[in-house]
């Protein structure tokens, strides 16, 4: 293998030398493992989240099967697995049926490059706990949330009726408005990590002395691109308040009124997963992945440092932005149509182009030594005057443009 | 908070109680006037108090009970009066539970338990015949196989003569207004009543 191939493929150290049946063993049990990982944290964000709105409501929730209801998900899953798949007459059929896998399918591969711990060795190779660390991986967290369009996009097409491609067209209309700002505020992390790869920008936020989860963790120096990350990653993984896919009022039930049985299933499955996924990303882009305080008294090679505690600060980190995610339900109605387009294309895209290019400066600024006392107010007043000229040319409601009241 | 206060609202809901109960398992005390499956009384001799008068088929608004009187056979009576309830059907698919039989009734023959926990199969359990709703020998519902007794739904079938007076006036004029039960005998007064069993002329009236 050549190293352009070797760069291309993955940095890890599992390919470092000969490519053996024992390093595509490990690939192979990392593969399964994170697919297993993630249709059973599906399985228990299902539930979890209808417990937790439960409590917000005053209710038990699920609590028929297994212990505290757990198995609900599953319950469900068998259920929807055993029902009769009908297709419109109408439908696209090949499609038809390959719509939801092309939903799925994103959800997964974006999973793939998300590191859930730190450098371990698993049958006698070091290897990064992720299952492949690519050279352009925050390329291809973009490149994959765009692909997940057309799941939804082929589903409402191919049904061959008015309310799904009604409902796709408006998911998919949101889901590419918010690509922009998803893209932009990824952008935001990658000026200050100088690398695409989510092992090396995980790598950059680890974990020192108390002071990293300000100083070294991206949170706080992109803090504006983390909130727009939060709210665009809300409205890409279609959750509430930006859920106008299955805005059941106004569209019967949206791109997947046609589907039944399985197929219905795994685009809520690829819908959970989404969810999660984007968690994930979130947590490897700004909250240091696997990063946090191991435990001093114990050696930096013991197991727990290596193996235990990086994947419980990493779950630890996902579970609270989930929780959000679940509180975001709870709490917010559905937003209109028009407010959703407004908030996507007026403020947080021009925030985040704004973000960009006073982040750049800076950047461009500290490594050409230049003086950071021109540059700073410099490029704040250059974003200042870009916001208030945009402002000014952006019509709001009730001018120059009719929209609804 | 202004905008954001629905986060504050949501988060300390989920330190509240939850109004929940759990149903199969956690049942509420039923309301002391709750209407349910029906039964036919009997006096305290064993005599049915239906005497046939289609009152309650009449008054029915879901047209759920049908009543055929025929006369008392003179040697062996079934009732008091001149004539008896010879068919009493009532179709629980249609039966609302709206207790105007119960008030139609003249002779206080049709109440109702609080029995709610039933349901059929078949058309012909739902309609029940006149051996189904008379009170068995101890003055108790008959009890079917599919109906879910937990006790004490058949306890005070007829208290609601007993809390309610005709005049408006919750005394009653110092006598009963209502008959003995087969099992029970003649029932104390309910709350906010005084008791007296004694008859007009042991009241010196």
């Amino acid at each position: 293998m050549s190293t352009a191939m070797k760069a291309l493929i993955a940095v890890d150290p599992l390919f470092g030398g000969q490519v053996s049946w024992s390093v595509l063993a490990v690939v192979l049990i990392k593969v399964v493992i994170a697919f297993v990982i993630l249709l059973v944290s599906v399985m228990l964000y299902i539930w979890g989240m209808r417990k937790v709105i439960a409590d917000m409501q005053n209710r038990i929730g699920p609590n028929r099967a297994g212990p505290y209801g757990v198995l609900q998900t599953l319950a469900d899953g068998i259920k929807l697995f055993f029902k009769e798949q009908s297709i419109p007459s109408t439908a696209d059929r090949p499609v038809f049926r390959l719509a939801p896998y092309l939903s799925i399918m994103p959800a997964f591969l974006m999973f793939c490059i998300v590191p859930i711990g730190g450098t371990v060795s698993i049958l006698g190779h070091r290897t990064y706990l992720q299952v492949a660390d690519l050279p352009i991986g925050a390329l291809f967290i973009l490149a994959m949330s765009g692909l997940g369009v057309y799941g939804v996009m082929l589903a409402g097409w191919s049904s061959g009726s008015k309310y799904p491609l009604l409902g796709a067209v408006r998911s998919t209309a949101q889901l590419l408005s918010y690509e922009a700002a998803f893209g932009l505020a990824v952008l935001g992390v990658l000026i200050q990590a100088h690398t695409l790869s989510t092992h090396g920008i995980v790598w950059q936020q680890s974990w020192v002395n108390a002071g990293s989860f300000l100083r070294d963790w991206f949170w706080f120096r992109t803090i504006v691109p983390f909130g727009i990350f939060l709210i665009a990653a809300t409205a890409e993984t279609n959750h509430p308040p930006f859920d106008l896919v299955e805005a059941e009022q106004e569209l019967v039930g949206g791109f997947n009124t046609e589907y039944t049985g399985i197929r219905f299933a795994i685009f809520f499955l690829a819908e959970f997963m989404n969810v999660i996924t984007m968690s994930a990303i979130a947590t490897t882009l700004f909250l240091g992945g696997p990063s946090g305080p191991a435990f001093g008294f114990l050696a930096r090679t013991n197991v727990v440092n290596v193996w235990f505690l990086p994947i419980v600060w990493f779950t630890v980190k996902v579970l609270a932005l989930l929780f959000v995610t679940v509180w975001l339900r709870a709490s917010l109605p559905r937003m209109r149509y028009d407010k959703l387009m407004s908030l996507g294309w007026k403020y947080l895209i021009e925030i985040a182009i704004l973000w960009v290019l006073v982040s750049t400066a800076l950047v461009v600024g500290r490594d050409q030594k230049w003086n950071m006392f021109v540059v700073a107010p410099v490029a704040a007043a250059v974003a200042i005057g870009a916001f208030l000229v945009l402002y000014l040319a952006i019509p709001k409601a009730g001018e120059h443009v009719e929209e609804f009241h | 908070m202004g905008r954001l206060s629905g986060f504050g609202v949501t988060w300390r809901q989920m330190f509240k109680p939850r109004l929940t109960t759990e149903y199969p398992h956690v049942k509420r005390e039923k309301p002391e006037r709750q209407h349910g499956r029906h039964v036919l009384n009997r006096y305290e001799d064993g005599m049915e108090k239906c005497i046939g008068c289609e009152l309650c088929a009449g008054v029915c608004p879901a047209h759920c009970i049908y009543v055929r009187g025929a006369d008392n056979p003179v040697d062996d009576p079934v009732s008091p009066g001149e004539r008896y309830g010879f068919v009493y059907e009532i179709n629980y698919l249609r039966c609302i539970h709206c207790d105007l039989c119960v008030e139609a009734c003249p002779t206080e023959a049709i109440t109702e338990t609080k029995l709610f926990e039933f349901s059929f199969t078949n058309r012909a359990d739902a309609i029940y015949t006149k051996q189904e709703l008379v009170v068995g020998e101890d003055g108790r519902a008959k009890r079917m196989p599919w109906e879910l007794w937990a006790g004490g739904e058949d306890d005070h079938t007829s208290a609601w003569m007993r809390a309610t007076s005709p005049s408006g006036s919750a005394d009653y004029e110092g006598r009963v207004g209502w008959s003995g039960e087969l099992g029970f005998g003649v029932r104390p007064a309910e709350e906010g009543q005084t008791a007296d069993t004694r008859t007009p002329r042991e009241a010196g009236r």
